[in-house]
């Protein structure tokens, strides 16, 4: 079965919303369904799109303040009540000021806290290096027992939020403030650890994770006509990786690229890197940061500048598909 | 539940635990040394008078809970955890080997009983101020305390700050922090490496209501924690003063005893020690096996 995409998706009337916005629904959603979830922030409750469950369940939203190390462990504790804890702030905070807090009260203690990092990426634009978390992927999937989710649009963010809501496991959900092109619909399929296959083809199998799937698809229409016809996957569960879904489609196409707001040295790239070696060598190329920070600039003007959209992979993957045989064929 | 004990019965308590915290050390050959002989009497107060536990079922709901935030001390909690009947002594013996439910640092998946895992210092008092905050706003489990215990070197950490706030802000009544103010940490006395004084006036200030106490007179801490929980409108903080490896005589106050474990000869002596309460008894049964 084939995935559902939005049909305007590579028309003007292409839907934009942020996908913090879906995990401000998702949340109000869940916290109506499961009255054990309670949302805490670090002052910065809009920002996140916590107001929405704030607004609607006041009894169940902590302010912690500008304290992301309390604002963890105090969930671990709630958690350890029988709460169902949502921690929210942005992610160059969230996991980036308290990863040992998260590492030993929630990872190792194995609780299930859901930590929100919002405004993740070089999309957030203007406010520079510091606020643009693009090492949060490595950070938390090197944590055993955490999960790792970066939804690619606002729809995605909006079950992810629900499903991790349920599993009864500690997750990071990673967030961007910009509005983004919204890919999927509601019929779209979401479940924790899987990945989809939004467009088939032979020549590359072009892989990525949070918004950047969106680029790799319009990447992959701009190919076509170059006579590359390239495999588009989604994968918005970075861990646990569904090794499966990745491994078919290296198989049929025989050439990676990976695609990822994020660096891509311990991050997106890094993991698929990791699997294809040990099980299935593969050329491979990443896209995404290059062992470098982000600076200030407008939110789309960065994408551009850092090879970040579907115009400017093509190049880089028309080279690579020039330039490397096809593997398993 | 076992608030019949008298003073001295709890005084034998400690003395119990701290003979099973030397043996457990000497057999581990690494671990903390005077920061668990320090805190044995607050434990034998907190395990078999202070806090409404029932070691035969561990998370009972009606429970209350002990978050250890310096997790570094927790022989003191697995000898206190034997001696209330959570698992047999014998197992105390396995302390830091492979394949031990008694990790060097707590966990709580490994060990039923414990509240949380812990080692890295200064987010026990979170942890603690977000299970209070569930008890008090969220549950309407008025009955129930929240113990949470602290190294004073510990202070040292921002996090604390942080929870501090929190629990001031939140007014967490049913939160009682037990600081085991023993002046020593890894690099020497506390005032020298990062003077915490004046440490009654800083937790008043975020908004405790502060108790200080002898960490040594059970009595007393007992007394204090019935204190502490009558206080209704501000969560409220135990400073107990205690002396590094109380019970033997060549650790005590000395921070080189800190993170280190006796060795054979060493723990012979220090069991006599604490078999003779400090030269007090002296008969020769009094030996080591």
């Amino acid at each position: 079965m084939s995935y559902p995409l939005h049909p305007d998706i590579f028309t003007d009337q292409v839907k934009l919303e942020p996908i913090r916005a879906g995990f401000g629904r998702g949340l109000k959603v869940a916290g109506n369904t499961n009255d054990k979830i309670v949302a805490l922030c670090a002052d910065l409750t809009e920002s996140t799109q916590m107001h929405l469950f704030r607004d609607e369940f006041p009894d169940r939203f902590i302010q912690v303040g500008i304290a992301e190390q309390n604002l963890v462990a105090v969930a671990s504790g709630l958690a350890r009540a029988g709460k169902i804890p949502f921690a929210s702030s942005y992610a160059a905070f969230s996991p980036g000021r308290n990863w040992e807090q998260i590492k030993t009260t929630i990872a190792i203690n194995n609780q299930p806290v859901k930590i929100i990092g919002s405004h993740a990426g070089v999309s957030v634009g203007p406010d520079g290096a510091t606020h643009q978390m693009l090492e949060d992927i490595a950070l938390m999937r090197v944590l055993p027992n955490m999960i790792v989710i970066a939804p690619g649009d606002s729809v995605e963010a909006e079950k992810a939020t629900r499903a991790i809501a349920e599993n009864g496991k500690p997750s990071y959900l990673r967030l961007a403030r910009e509005k983004s092109p919204v890919f999927s619909v509601e019929d779209s399929p979401f479940e924790i650890g899987q990945a989809y296959v939004l467009r088939e083809g032979y020549d590359i199998s072009l892989i990525g994770t949070g918004a950047m799937s969106y680029q790799l698809l319009k990447a992959a229409n701009l190919l076509s006509e170059q006579g590359i016809n390239a495999e588009v996957i989604h994968v918005p569960t970075i861990k646990p990786l569904d090794e499966e879904t990745i491994l078919a489609s290296t198989r049929r196409t025989g050439r990676i690229i990976t695609a990822e707001e994020a660096q891509i040295k311990g991050g997106f790239g890094g993991a698929i890197a990791e699997l294809l070696s040990e099980k299935l060598p593969t050329p491979l190329k990443r896209i995404g940061m290059q062992d470098r920070y982000g600076e200030s600039g407008a939110p789309n003007e960065l994408l551009d500048y850092f090879g970040l959209t579907g115009e400017k992979m093509v190049d880089v993957i028309v080279e690579f598909v020039h330039n490397t045989p096809q593997y398993h064929r | 539940m076992s608030g019949q004990l008298t003073i001295m019965q709890l005084e034998q308590k400690a003395n119990d635990i701290r003979e099973d915290i030397i043996r457990m050390l000497e057999a581990a050959g690494s671990g903390h040394s005077a920061g668990p002989l320090g805190l044995a009497d607050i434990f034998s107060a907190l395990y078999f008078n202070i806090m409404n536990i029932d070691s035969r079922n561990p998370e009972w709901e009606d429970r209350d809970v002990l978050f250890l935030s310096n997790g570094h001390t927790v022989p003191v909690q697995y000898a206190a955890m034997a001696e209330a009947g959570y698992f047999d002594k014998e197992e105390l013996l396995t302390l830091r080997k492979l394949g031990s439910r008694l990790q060097g640092h707590p966990e709580r998946e490994r060990l039923p009983g414990l509240e949380s895992t812990s080692g890295p210092l200064g987010s026990g008092l979170s942890q603690a101020a977000g299970y209070a905050y569930s008890l008090q706003y969220l549950d309407d489990s008025k009955h129930r305390f929240v113990y949470v215990v602290m190294g004073d070197g510990e202070l040292d950490e921002g996090n604390v700050w942080e929870a501090a706030m929190f629990a001031g802000k939140y007014k967490l009544s049913q939160l009682v922090a037990i600081i085991d103010r023993n002046n020593i940490q890894i690099d020497g006395s506390t005032e020298d490496v990062m003077p915490l004084e004046d440490l009654r006036g800083k937790w008043e200030s975020f908004g405790w209501h502060v108790l200080e106490v002898d960490g040594h007179n059970i009595e007393s801490v007992i007394d204090a924690a019935s204190m502490a929980r009558a206080i209704t409108n501000r969560p409220s903080i135990i400073i107990a003063h205690t002396i590094p490896g109380k019970g033997v005589d060549f650790m005590e106050y000395d921070y080189k005893w800190h993170g280190i474990a006796p060795n054979s000869e060493q723990a012979k002596e220090a069991l006599k020690k604490l078999r003779t309460l400090d030269g007090k008894i002296t008969f020769e049964g009094a030996g080591v096996e």
